[in-house]
């Protein structure tokens, strides 16, 4: 008997071993791997042709050149302003959907909710320019009103890529705020109110530290996809988006720098884990949960 | 509040408020594109001068290109749809391996795997592109180097692009189709095997249909976030250029409102795509973008 003759403890490695292959090819070769080479790449200098040396070159570039650190600053402190206003926006629809809305209707609202981000960001963008541009609608709008004597141009201003990355960011801070918010039990609400509790207090000491998981979660999400977002910044800033995935690409592809763009690079990886971990860190929460969630 | 406790009018009202100006906010872009599509004029802006369908019929003879004679959008979209198979077909095998890796296989190293595979997700899609670009050109240059060879796949292209956006969609189908797995009922399986059932059979007649909202669902949502991936494929690029690529060439020169045609048509298709996923009852949860 052929089936007898084989281990039964080998057949169970060659599955294992079968199932790890593609896990181990996906993260080795288009994670792990590729990511060392970015470290390498971004610790050496070019000294001749195809000649090179280690060296902290490209680091020292991008502390000693002003413009360099401070478009990275900018990004990190307008990602982190777009995160809050996103928390802020979407936080009373997540109650609207998980607590107000009955039944149905809070199902509803919430696919609703999530049918313009099925559609891409392209195109979601290609709306906000027809909208905002000097020669768009809601500048006529303004000039029709009264409000303005000439179209205002409201693209390419800071406030407008904040809009941008808002809007774009919204779904990933509503899915898991509803989610923590719906497994909210309801008569906790209403025994602190018969306690008599304001609404500010039951917020602070009940709503927040229950939905805790979900708002980090949102948060170093959006954070995340904020501060490495390419299309909002470059469309709706134009040239005064100053965002640091820009200077990214100008590096790799426009001056084919790789060495300079993996120090970039890496400098933006830094900023979004340490981000990502001290997000962990205040919570209290562990990664795998948090990504769960989203 | 909730509703059980009463409500100040002025808090009622404000609510109502509010949800009024978030669904404005919501859809006024979208709004703004499709009507913007049918717009008489060269470019799509105030003031409405007309109903036209110029810019879906339009071809060199009307003096007006619309989006079924614009032969580079038309071949753009078929790039992106390629490319969104081959993504979501990978993406779909490697989900499905890593689902029963996770959730069946027992190792050493196993809790270590399953945080690792998080990763993808909390990486800047960019830092993805460029990584994988700058990976790819390196082992390119080594076998031309040392063998001569000459690896054309591993230059800026398609074949990048495919990898850069499965690195992280991989990631977003293992979570779908690990979580519906988990959630399985062993003794099915154990009952079939005990009536003789092999593990191929039981594989085939039992785990698979039960997986298969899960995998429908998975492979939407890879297509869907393939379609739209923008930093990865930007960084990737090469002569054949995706939808999102062209349009955001396009949209930085002012470009005519073929752009509107052919961003409703990507709103219908996506609006399709999604209402037949909720009715087959598999997670409307979209991941776009990264």
């Amino acid at each position: 008997m052929l089936k007898a003759a084989i281990d039964p403890r080998w057949h169970g490695r060659l599955a294992l071993g079968l199932l790890l292959a593609p896990a181990l090819l996906w993260l080795g070769a288009l994670i792990i791997l590729p990511h060392v080479d970015l470290a390498v790449l971004s610790l050496r200098e070019r000294v001749g042709p195809r000649q090179y040396v280690a060296s902290l070159a490209q680091y020292k570039t991008f502390f000693a050149e002003p413009l360099y650190w401070h478009v990275f600053l900018r990004t990190a402190v307008m990602s982190v302003i777009a995160t809050l206003l996103t928390l802020l926006l979407a936080f009373p629809i997540a109650w609207i959907i998980a607590k107000l809305a009955r039944g149905r209707a809070g199902s509803l609202l919430f696919i609703i909710c999530l049918i313009p981000f099925w559609v891409s960001e392209t195109v979601r963008t290609l709306g906000w320019m027809i909208l905002l541009r000097e020669s768009g609608v809601l500048p006529a709008l303004l000039v029709k009103l009264g409000l303005t004597a000439m179209p205002v141009e409201l693209l390419y201003r800071d406030a407008t890529i904040l809009v941008g990355l808002v809007y774009t960011s919204l779904l990933f801070m509503v899915v898991p705020l509803v989610s923590s918010l719906e497994s909210l039990d309801n008569t906790l609400i209403e025994a602190a109110y018969d306690l008599g509790a304001g609404g500010f207090a039951i917020l602070r000491s009940i709503v927040i530290p229950h939905a805790a998981p979900g708002i980090t979660a949102g948060c170093i999400v959006v954070f995340m996809l904020t501060l490495g977002n390419y299309l909002t910044p470059t469309l709706l800033g134009g040239k005064n988006s100053q965002w640091f995935t820009e200077q990214i690409y100008t590096q790799f592809i426009t001056r084919f720098n790789w060495e300079q763009g993996a120090a970039f690079g890496f400098l933006l990886l830094a900023l979004s884990t340490a981000l990502v971990i001290l997000g962990l860190r205040l919570s209290g929460q562990r990664f795998g949960d948090v990504m769960r969630r989203t | 509040m909730i509703p059980s406790l009463p409500r100040p009018i002025w808090l009622r009202t404000a609510t109502v408020a509010y949800l009024i100006a978030f669904l404005a906010f919501l859809f006024l872009p979208l709004a703004v594109v499709a009507v913007f599509a049918f717009n008489d004029a060269p470019y799509p802006a105030p003031p409405w001068r007309g109903f036209t369908f110029d810019w879906f019929l339009g071809n060199a003879a009307l003096g007006r290109t619309g989006l079924f004679a614009d032969s580079e959008l038309l071949g753009s979209i078929w790039t992106s749809c390629i490319v969104a198979i081959c993504v979501t077909a990978l993406s779909a095998l490697v989900g499905m391996t890593n689902a029963f890796l996770i959730e069946r296989g027992r190792f050493r190293g196993k809790q270590a795997l399953s945080i690792l595979m998080l990763a993808p997700l909390v990486i800047p899609g960019v830092i993805l592109g460029i990584s994988i670009l700058a990976f790819a050109s390196r082992i390119a240059d080594i076998a031309d180097d040392t063998f001569g060879l000459e690896l054309d796949f591993l230059r800026p292209g398609l074949p990048l692009v495919v990898l850069g956006q499965f690195s992280y969609i991989a990631t977003i189908a293992t979570l779908t189709i690990s979580a519906r797995l988990r959630r399985f009922d062993r003794t099915l399986e154990e009952a079939a095997l005990n009536l003789g059932a092999s593990k191929a059979a039981v594989f085939r007649t039992i785990l698979l249909p039960y997986l298969r909202p899960a995998l429908l669902g998975s492979a939407a949502i890879s297509f869907l976030m393939s379609f739209a991936d923008f930093n990865t494929t930007l960084m990737l690029v090469g002569a054949d250029t995706p939808l999102t690529v062209m349009m955001y060439g396009r949209m930085r020169e002012g470009a005519t409102p073929v752009l509107n045609a052919v961003s409703l048509f990507l709103m219908i298709a996506s609006a399709v795509l999604a209402l037949t996923l909720l009715r087959r009852g598999g997670s409307p949860r979209a991941k776009p973008a990264q």
